[in-house]
């Protein structure tokens, strides 16, 4: 076999092999999309489910997962964009700053099962809060931190030095240059982070199971001290726990989450397109 | 050589060493006073420290990390590095424009206002009248008077520099220090550039370094000659550039080098 | 504030002095505990893990307590009888991460070269986005998609149950696919133009270029991929659980291994949790794996820092 044969050969099967990974990844979602689509209605999105959860829609969890999604957003947000600016603008090349590095690696790194664990004895437990959405939306809030701390560096990294010099030049101080040149800049990257980072909260399940789901309530919840019930966690419900349980409610339930997190996703690439496209560098 | 003028200095640089964190001597043991109301020109090669000197005057060395200087420069007879001196005041009084042109993003107005509202200005008038002004000293108001909220980066590469130049003259500053600021820019632009510093030494020191010894021979009433970090002249324009004292000077004033 | 008088005067540098003695309070006030709040966040980080650490001890050292080691380690895991041995679920654990590995390294590594060194520009804008979305899909949806569509399949397909330890794998390959693949390819195109042009230079063709110069080359990176990708599958909880069977026994050894039920240390936390007592000794136990997982990918985390080093991402401060 010459060569250029074998260089065939294994470009070939090196194609091919791509292949393999990608198309299922398609597959996958149309598959769900063509089995879920049929059971979703405007009522599927709007009633709660009846007749032990074989009939009826999925709405109390729909909303419990927007109602978390938010408590993430407001758990998150400031923490990780402070932090982020903290390791953008401030801070030097230390061994704090090495620390600070390894534990948000480590945050990205914990399992989702163990953050569940934390929220319970620290919580729901400790804090006395109780399987709540304050409790579950803290859990979730921590383990969004990485994902919005590394984008939003990258955000704040990648405004040109020029201009903070610039202003520096012009009599601005640290905080007055970060606030009125820097953070302007570098806001829509922020702002991907931090939806994709809510993408990925919105599907998690393992957090959630003692820090805030609930198998069915039969009211919505009336404050943050209040149990609800979340998409993700109704689909484990539905597809393992509850007998005679039609498939393709099931389907549609998966499908809907599906969507919420691609949708978020797709969002936050959206607005990473545009923001390369509009900026001023 | 005459490091010390007869009239007291606006900047007075005494013995002034400055290191990079990786070792390298920028400057070594620098002695100049610059006189008031005067163009003074650092000159020389290039990794000469010319532009390293010129930053340790507003202090912009400060932000390069794990940098450390020697020695002392006083502004008004006082240090630069004193405990108690507000560097963001600092700045506003010695005033710099850098090499490329840098506008910010938004309008014009926005560009020149940044450094007023800063610092605590607020009154529309007073704004309006420091924007008028500063363009027009930069002649740069005739060229965009109709059009101040529009975008700055719009604006070509010469009307972009006199902008920063406009911006750093609507703080009235005491000093301005001007880094090269006419390298990109066409013969056109440079002269009205040189005018403009011409009419401005009146009222403001101006410390600049040149493009060229032609540009330095143009406008300098008195220069400095920097070679590797070290000052090898100093002397009054005329003088400087046509009857040199030093072989090196001679050298690079008629291009055997550099 | 001075009159407007002496603004137009005597211009701003004179209102705001040189020295600080006379500089409005409040705005220096007001900066600084700003910056105080953001060096907090900063190392919040630090505290939250650390944090995390000592909550799981706090519930779930009494079990390593009142558990004698020898049982801890036994063979069975029999909450109901109060026998705690972890192997079982160590044991799991390790069996559906080795075969998730064994999968996804060769496929996720294939596609890191492909989308690196052979895909086109326009296919390779169309396929990283795809493989994102891949990473953006729940794991409760995966999960759900192998209890009602994947394992049935394998059942059909010969196997005595669907729910195994393959399934398992599969489903975990296809999560940690993303990871591995992205870190792949960062590490594939660290590799420096100059390596590749030299060998195409001398007759190369691109397949020998790529395993005899590129790979080599990036070899750090690469196991720092397969490590992180470790990581990913050890710590999955929602899909390993749903199809995974739920035995908590050790599978019997031999060509069979990998198509029986099994149990892992997450699948016991996330199963268990729901019907303990709090306090008691199950309790303290389900905290104790806890611990044991932290460990395991604190360790793979440390160590995929350490070979890698601090990013070299840092900003030229000062500098135009």
């Amino acid at each position: 076999m010459t060569r250029q044969q074998m260089n065939k050969i294994a470009v070939g099967v090196i194609t091919a092999v791509a292949a393999l990974v990608v198309i299922p990844t398609v597959l996958v979602i149309v598959y769900i999309f063509v089995q879920g689509i049929g059971a979703i209605s405007w009522e599927f999105l709007t009633q709660p489910p009846t007749n032990g959860m074989t009939e009826g829609g999925i709405m109390p969890a729909l909303l419990g997962t927007v109602y978390l999604t938010f408590g993430t957003a407001i758990v998150s947000m400031p923490l990780a964009i402070g932090a982020a600016i903290y390791l953008a603008e401030y801070a030097g090349d230390t061994w704090l700053t090495r620390m600070v590095r390894l534990a948000i690696v480590n945050l990205a790194g914990i399992p989702s099962i163990v953050y569940g664990l934390f929220g319970l004895g620290a919580f729901v437990l400790t804090m006395r809060l109780g399987t709540s959405i304050i409790a579950g939306s803290l859990t979730l809030g921590i383990m969004t931190l990485p994902v919005v701390i590394s984008t939003a560096e990258e955000a704040l990294l990648a405004v040109p030095e020029r201009f903070r010099v610039t202003s520096y030049s012009l009599g601005a101080t640290r905080w007055q240059t970060i606030w009125h040149q820097v953070l302007p800049q570098a806001l829509p990257g922020i702002l991907t982070g931090v939806i994709l980072g809510l993408g990925r909260a919105a599907g998690e399940t393992a957090p959630l199971l003692f820090t805030v789901a609930a198998f069915y309530l039969p009211d919505l919840p009336k404050s943050i001290f209040d149990q609800t019930m979340a998409l993700p966690y109704h689909l484990y419900v539905i597809s393992t726990q509850v007998p005679n349980m039609p498939l393709d409610i099931q389907y549609g339930t998966a499908l809907v989450l599906l969507m919420i997190v691609l949708a978020l996703t797709l969002v936050a690439t959206i607005v990473r397109t545009r923001m390369r496209r509009r900026r001023e560098w | 050589m005459t490091v010390h003028t007869a009239v007291k200095p606006k900047i007075a640089v005494r013995n002034v060493s400055f290191t990079y964190e990786d070792g390298t001597r920028a400057l070594k043991n620098i002695t100049l006073d610059i006189p008031p109301n005067e163009i003074f020109v650092l000159f020389g090669p290039s990794r000469a420290g010319k532009t390293t000197l010129l930053r340790l005057f507003n202090r912009l060395s400060d932000l390069i990390e794990g940098a450390r200087h020697e020695g002392d420069v006083l502004f008004n007879d006082k240090s630069v590095f004193d405990e108690d001196v507000e560097i963001a005041s600092l700045r506003r009084r010695i005033s710099m424009v850098f090499a490329l042109p840098t506008p910010l993003p938004g309008s014009i107005w926005d560009n020149l206002t940044y450094g007023l509202k800063l610092a605590g200005v607020r009154n529309e008038a007073v704004l309006e009248e420091r924007v008028t002004e500063s363009l027009q000293q930069a002649a740069l108001w005739d060229e965009v008077k109709d059009r101040l909220n529009s975008s700055a980066s719009a604006l070509s590469g010469g009307q972009q520099q006199r902008l920063c130049l406009a911006r750093s003259l609507a703080l009235r500053p005491e000093v301005i220090l001007l880094d090269n600021p006419t390298s990109g820019l066409d013969p056109l632009s440079t002269g009205i550039v040189e005018d403009s510093l011409a009419e401005l030494k009146q009222q403001y020191t101006i410390v600049m370094v040149p493009h060229s010894v032609q540009q330095a021979a143009r406008i300098a009433d008195r220069a400095a000659f920097l070679l590797d970090g070290e000052l090898i002249e100093v002397g009054d324009g005329g003088e400087l550039f046509t009857n040199p004292k030093d072989q090196r000077t001679e050298d690079y004033v008629t291009g055997r080098f550099g | 504030m001075p009159s407007a008088r002496s603004e137009t005067r005597q211009g701003v540098t004179m209102m705001t002095p040189l020295t600080a003695r006379r500089r409005v309070g409040w705005q220096r006030i007001g900066e600084f505990i700003i910056e105080r709040l953001i060096w907090i966040a900063g190392i919040s980080t630090i505290v939250l893990v650390a944090l995390i650490f000592i909550f799981l001890l706090r519930e779930g050292l009494p079990a390593f307590v009142s558990v004698p080691l020898s049982e801890l380690f036994g063979p069975r895991w029999y909450p109901i009888e109060n026998i705690f041995g972890l192997w079982p679920l160590l044991f799991g654990s390790l069996l559906v991460t080795f075969g998730a590995i064994v999968i996804a390294v060769p496929l996720g590594l294939t596609t890191a070269i492909y989308l690196g060194e052979i895909a086109p520009q326009g296919q390779r804008e169309i396929l990283k986005p795809l493989i994102e979305m891949l990473a953006g899909i729940p794991s409760i949806v995966l999960g759900f998609l192998g209890w009602v569509a994947l394992a049935p399949l394998i059942q059909r397909l010969g196997a005595p149950t669907g729910l195994t330890a393959f399934t398992g794998s599969l489903l975990l390959a296809y999560m940690s696919l993303p990871t591995i693949i992205s870190i792949s390819e960062d590490a594939l195109y660290a590799v420096p133009k100059e390596y590749r042009d030299g060998a195409l230079a001398l007759g190369a063709t691109q397949w020998q270029t790529i395993w005899r110069v590129v790979l080599p080359a990036a070899r750090s990176g690469l196991v720092i991929a397969v490590m992180l990708g470790i990581g990913r599958a050890i710590g999955e909880t929602m899909a390993v659980m749903m199809v995974t069977g739920n035995a908590a026994n050790v599978p019997a050894l031999g060509s069979g291994i990998m198509f029986q039920p099994v149990r892992t240390m997450t699948a016991t936390i996330a199963a268990e949790m729901g019907e303990v007592a709090q306090g008691s000794q199950h309790y303290h136990m389900l905290f104790g794996i806890g611990i044991v997982l932290f460990i395991i990918t604190f360790a793979i985390n440390s160590l995929a820092t350490r070979i890698v080093g601090q990013p070299v991402n840092r900003r030229r401060r000062g500098q135009l």
